[in-house]
């Protein structure tokens, strides 16, 4: 569970976050969503501490962030890193296996190389395993993150825009494989969305971010609605529903 | 891991400090060979020093081109040299002991490289770029003030920091080795104490992170070691601009592995073979008629032009 409160933070003059109060809800997917520019990728990095917190507290499973010991946060909390930042000279199985790194700091016992085969099972990377990151296309590198993700066993899982340059084939099964983590291994995902219509597809809550502060917040049913369109993206767009999810339509 | 490649770089180095200690040897063995195992133990030292400075220079910046050279790590030593000459004067200068010269000069670079680098390196993430050209400016910008005041000083002086800015295998100071020896061992076993987590860091800092590590402070702590090493093995021998590049790189091409554990000591033996195969040439077949550097300089400017034409290199 993520709990944030009175988080406040700016960057030059600029505020970016404004008093967020936040509770995330344990083993669902939440997607953040908002305009560019709405402080969602802030948030999820002050989560994940890849930047200091300024004002404001933020708890995970009541481990307080920027306070308790890196490598104990890095067995809770986990960020899906970006793919452009990885080398691409590594290969499926050395990503996954970094994964354990936070458990044995460089020296891989047997039970942590058993989890890295789980990891590479579990996402049907067993014949990809000796393929350099280099040679896969985005979806399959994107699958091997997760997979290392997964490997680093932690409840919470942060990812920043996923699917940016996946086709809509990757991009499916990538939020069905989420979908698989949440609901089989309880893991609490937290989500930054572009696409509102994979938002309100897959998760379990959404929360909107405008100009730094907390908009409506709730299940996608209750949230994705002609007003909230029209509130905080500016857009006119209708609204469909199917089976009980709603759809923009584009 | 390319266990058998690293034997093979052992046994190759093994060879070559055996062939550096006895070929050609006439005469008394009791003067050979103290007088070859100082300089091959000078070899190796810097061989060790600058493979595995350029290696853990490139594993923080994340990029194969740059070496400590390139940002001026050289050229910051040189500088303060001197600028201790030209304040202290070469009389001045002299009397001061070598190896408090050494430390002082020392503790000078690594708070240098600290204050410059350390900023430097934040801007990484933002700009690897800018980082970049920042750091070769501020290399130009230290060669110039060198050569100014290189200008200003006596002529005489001036003979002292000559001697001082050209690497140098065939005069090694013998009595910095010593203390040498301590400061790069002691470096290296810290720099091998870090190898898990020097392959985390070269994930990239949100990726190190996420696995639990501080990238800004180990980023601070590798600067320190990479000062020592390159003051070390510049009072040792003077600056050699390329073998670091070389080195790392062919360490890359025959032990292509993430892990430090694999990469470390295939740089350091390649550093050496380099380093004491050239310099037994030079010896034995070239009559010592060009300076090592020359050699190792030119190579070193054609493997890093086709690194870059070749284009693979981020």
């Amino acid at each position: 569970m993520i709990a944030i409160s009175d988080l406040s933070h700016r960057i030059g003059a600029k505020t970016v976050l404004r008093d967020i109060d936040l509770r995330l809800p344990q083993g669902q997917i939440t997607a953040l969503i908002g305009p560019n520019g709405a402080g969602k990728s802030t948030l999820l990095s002050l989560i994940a501490r890849l930047i200091p917190i300024q004002t404001g507290r933020i708890e995970v499973d009541s481990l307080s962030v920027g306070q308790c010991a890196n490598d104990m946060l890095a067995r809770t909390l986990s960020i899906l890193p970006q793919s452009n930042e990885i080398s691409l000279r590594l290969s499926v199985r050395e990503l996954v296996a970094f994964g354990r790194y936070p458990y044995h700091k460089g020296r891989p016992r047997s039970e942590d190389d058993a989890m890295v085969e789980t990891a590479l099972r579990t996402f049907e990377l067993d014949d990809l395993a000796p393929r350099s990151l280099a040679t896969l296309s985005g979806g399959e590198r994107q699958r091997a993150l997760i997979a290392m993700t997964f490997a680093q066993d932690t409840s919470c899982i942060l990812l920043d825009e996923p699917l940016n340059n996946l086709d809509i084939a990757a991009s499916r099964s990538l939020m069905a494989l989420l979908r698989r983590l949440s609901s089989e291994h309880a893991r609490t995902i937290v989500i930054v969305l572009h696409d509102i219509n994979y938002a309100s597809g897959y998760a379990d809550h959404i929360v909107t971010l405008k100009d730094g502060r907390l908009g409506p917040s709730g299940h996608p049913a209750d949230v994705v609605k002609v007003d909230l369109l029209q509130g905080v993206f500016g857009t006119d767009a209708a609204v469909l529903i199917d089976r009980g999810r709603p759809i923009v339509k584009v | 891991m390319h266990a058998k490649r690293l034997a093979g770089l052992a046994a190759l180095t093994m060879l070559c400090s055996m062939l550096f200690m006895t070929l050609g040897a006439r005469g008394n063995w009791d003067f050979v060979l103290p007088y070859r195992g100082a300089k091959l133990l000078a070899l190796l030292l810097v061989a060790s020093a600058i493979a595995t400075s350029t290696l853990l220079f490139q594993t923080i910046t994340r990029n194969r081109i740059l070496t400590p050279s390139i940002m001026g790590f050289d050229a910051l030593y040189l500088l303060m040299l001197t600028a201790a000459v030209f304040l202290l004067g070469a009389g001045g200068y002299g009397q001061i002991p070598e190896p408090a010269q050494f430390l002082i000069t020392l503790a000078l670079l690594i708070a240098g490289a600290l204050t410059l680098y350390g900023t430097l390196l934040n801007q990484i993430r933002q700009d690897l770029m800018r980082m970049i050209l920042t750091g070769v400016i501020i290399g130009v910008l230290f060669r110039s003030l060198n050569a100014f005041m290189s200008r200003m000083i006596d002529p005489n002086e001036f003979s002292v920091i000559q001697i001082n800015s050209y690497a140098r295998f065939n005069r090694i100071e013998t009595d910095l080795l010593s203390i040498a020896l301590l400061l790069c061992g002691t470096t290296l076993i810290v720099a091998w104490r870090m190898r898990h987590r020097l392959d985390v860091l070269a994930l990239g800092h949100n990726a190190a992170i996420n696995l639990g590590e501080d990238p800004r402070r180990t980023q601070l702590q590798i600067l320190i070691l990479i000062s020592v090493l390159v003051a070390t093995s510049i009072a040792l021998v003077g600056p050699v601009a390329f073998l670091g590049l070389l080195v790392v790189n062919v360490a890359y091409l025959i032990t292509p592995s993430p892990r430090h554990a694999t990469l470390l000591p295939s740089a350091v033996l390649i550093g050496a073979i380099v380093l004491i195969g050239g310099q037994m040439i030079l010896e034995h077949s070239l009559g010592l008629s060009t300076p090592l550097a020359v050699v190792i300089d030119l190579a070193g400017g054609i493997v890093f032009l086709t690194l870059i034409l070749k284009g693979t290199v981020r």
